[in-house]
């Protein structure tokens, strides 16, 4: 339940908000990070209507002992600004902007069956499957 | 500046959506909806912990399909060539696991619960973002 029917639902609604709300289209991620040019503000409702319902049901987490299907809250609890994190965004950023894609999106675009979606998709799990191996390699 | 196709109300709906799905999955699984994040830990995979990372992109993936059944996929506009969108995806790649997250992991999760480095990330990608944008699009494409 906790494992795989949950993160299954979960996955179909928050990709289903991606879609709802365009965010599946790069052009209209473009679209809104072109501030100086046609702007198109809709981003800011995605992110404001998400932040919204992320941080009401967030009240109901602080107030719960544990998740219904699982052991614990496995939640961040770093709250310093270090380089990784800045270069890291920064990182993140510039290739966000190259192309209109981030991660969710793009993940959720695989079932379109388009060749640039796959190729950014293979570039993205070849980007973070070799940090992920050099960090395990430099222990 | 000028404004165009702005949607405000899918935007909004659809905002609400993520933000539901991710809070679902932090009160019933325990788990925060950090997209690069939960790929990012099948990679490389560790005993006992792909089970939910895989459900969840296949949810993401099954509403995709919905899309193509009930949505516009001929709307879907990439301009991005091989070459920048190869270029573009390994700086998503890298940049989200160094900075531990992303649009998801911290702008809605990390915002959402007032994290500091959620904030800080959040700006910064987005800032980086639109300079970006005004680079490729105004000063060299102009």
């Amino acid at each position: 339940m906790g494992r795989l029917l949950v993160p299954l639902l979960c996955g179909l609604i928050f990709g289903a908000g991606l879609a709802i709300s365009g965010m599946v289209n790069p052009a209209k991620v473009l679209g809104f990070l072109d501030v100086t040019g046609q702007w198109d503000p809709s981003l800011i409702l995605v992110m404001g209507g998400g932040v919204a319902v992320f941080a009401a049901g967030f009240l109901l987490v602080k107030r719960t002992a544990r998740p219904v299907f699982a052991a614990k809250f496995e939640i961040p609890t770093r709250r310093d600004i270090d380089p990784r994190l800045v270069a890291g965004a920064v990182l993140f950023g510039i290739g966000w902007g190259l192309a209109g894609f981030c991660p969710g999106p793009a993940l959720t675009s695989l079932a379109f069956g388009m060749t640039k979606v796959y190729v950014f998709v293979a570039a993205m799990v070849a980007g973070s499957l070799a940090y992920g191996l050099w960090m395990r390699f430099r222990g | 500046m000028e404004i165009v196709n702005f949607t405000p109300v899918p935007a909004l709906i659809g905002g609400m959506l993520i933000g539901l799905g991710s809070v679902l999955l932090l009160l019933l699984s325990g788990r925060i909806a950090g997209i690069s994040g939960i790929l990012g830990g099948l990679l490389p995979p560790t005993r006992g912990d792909m089970t939910w990372r895989l459900a969840f992109i296949a949810g993401l993936a099954v509403s995709g399909l919905g899309f193509v059944l009930l949505g516009d996929v001929s709307a879907i506009v990439i301009e991005a060539d091989t070459p920048l969108l190869i270029a573009a995806g390994l700086l998503v790649g890298v940049g989200t696991r160094l900075g531990s997250g992303c649009t998801s992991g911290h702008g809605i999760c990390g915002i959402g619960r007032l994290s500091p480095r959620g904030i800080v990330a959040s700006c910064i990608f987005l800032g980086i973002g639109m300079v970006t944008v005004f680079v490729t699009r105004h000063v060299i494409g102009s």
